[in-house]
């Protein structure tokens, strides 16, 4: 009761400038309640485990960067520097390249479908689910002191503002100014940690739109789609890049996905 | 006045510089994307060529000196190339225009034509609620200024070329870019022009 009371004052000490903003907030806290992606992690936990490809592996020797199987808190430390292949890489481009390695996929097999949608969810989605709730309560902790890490994140911040593209956009234009929307989606500035925490802290996520799980690098290739660039290669330095700069910007966000989106 | 701003922003790149790890110039992000890009259905690379906009407003965060800024919204004024006759087409085909956002992307049938995706950040008509916040309120934009040859050009140039007018607009430039017929930017001035457009009610 007494929270009830303490609900309505706050509504109303908050007045109808934060009513629409409410309402995006109680949206997104319902469809989180009634969310599948507990499903997701399931899934993906066996396609973890299953031995596929030539050499006929599971993944579940794959090294995320906390040593080979190590899962807890591993999403929550990527994107970082591998010595192995000498560059940075985000949760799915290790995942690939565990696919290549460990069960001995060709790229082009193991890309033959990276997003896939409501009726069959890509394998990549499945993965990237079980591998990042294993890290839920861990703080976003992404590698920031090797040079390669470094530049990764200068790439990926200056990308976050060129002008490029058919229609003349930047990440900018849609994420630069606070409180714009498209259509009624809210666009939180990405530059400000104050919005990059709480996003990034929920990445991936299941999609109410979709119907289905998306990944972080669907997001950033599906950003460049609208943008009316070409295709940005899966796993590319650039969108690795693009994922460094974001996750560095949200450091120190505790997280708590995979989350559930509009 | 190019040459002087360019002097100015190498100087302050040199100020800059022995921060940690150098950022990349624009052009090492240019060759980045070009390297990480690949052309899919009608999105080809050609689309990461920056033209001198894209450069200079990519190089200044949107914010180029004025002089500067003048002189190159002159020439993308340049680019503008107007129909003999009324620029009022029909608002009803207007308001579809305004009202879809596809078009361009590289999933999509380069045969249909695209939309203008107006709503995506312009609020327009009372009929529509579901209207973005990037751009400027379009609410009753003929009732209160009119729709006389002056206002059908600039609301058509403006259409075909954001930039003619303000160089760094967040607007695409849909004449400019192929991306709008002549028919189309017609209907979508009357759409924001003709006293019986919903968006003048």
């Amino acid at each position: 009761m007494r929270a009830i009371a303490f609900s309505a004052v706050l509504a109303l000490a908050l007045g109808s400038a934060h009513a629409q903003q409410s309402q995006f907030a109680d949206y997104q806290k319902k469809t989180a309640e009634a969310s599948p992606v507990e499903l997701f992690e399931l899934v993906g936990e066996d396609l973890w485990k299953k031995k596929q490809g030539p050499k006929s592996a599971s993944l579940e020797q794959c090294d995320l960067g906390k040593g080979p199987g190590v899962l807890k808190g591993a999403y929550a430390a990527l994107p970082r520097y591998f010595k192995d292949v000498d560059q940075v890489m985000d949760t799915e481009s290790r995942i690939l390249h565990c696919m290549m390695t460990l069960q001995g996929r060709s790229r082009e097999e193991a890309l033959k479908r990276p997003f896939g949608n409501a009726n069959q969810p890509s394998e990549m989605e499945y993965l990237s689910a079980y591998v990042a709730g294993q890290s839920r309560g861990f703080k976003l902790n992404p590698g920031t002191r090797h040079p390669k890490e470094k530049t990764s994140y200068e790439l990926g911040k200056k990308l976050f503002t060129v002008r490029t593209g058919l229609w003349d956009f930047s990440c900018t234009s849609c994420h630069g100014t606070e409180g714009k929307r498209i259509r009624m989606s809210e666009l939180p500035v990405l530059s400000d940690p104050k919005a990059a925490r709480p996003l990034m802290a929920t990445w991936p996520a299941y999609r109410v739109s979709n119907s289905t799980f998306k990944t972080m690098q669907w997001r950033i290739n599906n950003c460049y789609r609208q943008m009316r660039t070409p295709e940005p290669v899966f796993g590319s330095e650039t969108v690795n890049a693009m994922n460094m700069y974001l996750t560095v910007t949200a450091k120190g966000a505790v997280y708590r996905g995979p989350g559930t989106k509009r | 006045m190019t040459k002087k701003w360019i002097l100015v922003a190498g100087f302050a790149a040199l100020v800059v510089s022995p921060l940690a790890i150098a950022e990349p110039s624009d052009r090492e992000v240019q060759q980045a994307m070009k390297r990480d890009f690949r052309a899919k259905g009608q999105a080809g690379m050609d689309r990461l060529d920056q033209d001198s906009v894209q450069r200079i407003c990519t190089a200044t965060n949107n914010k180029p000196p004025a002089a500067l800024a003048k002189q190159l919204e002159a020439d993308q004024m340049k680019t503008i190339v107007y129909p003999s006759g009324s620029l009022m087409g029909n608002w009803k085909e207007g308001a579809k225009i305004a009202w879809g956002g596809r078009g361009m992307q590289w999933h999509e049938d380069p045969k249909k034509p695209a939309d203008g995706g107006c709503y995506n950040c312009h609020e327009i008509s009372p009929q529509r609620t579901s209207a973005g916040t990037i751009g400027s309120t379009l609410r009753a934009f003929g009732k209160t200024r009119g729709n006389g040859i002056e206002m059908q050009r600039y609301v058509y140039g403006k259409i075909y070329n954001a930039k003619a007018y303000n160089l760094c607009s967040d607007m695409p430039r849909f004449g400019h870019t192929g991306s709008l017929t002549e028919q189309q930017m017609k209907d979508v001035t009357a759409y924001l022009l003709d006293p019986n457009s919903p968006v003048n009610k």
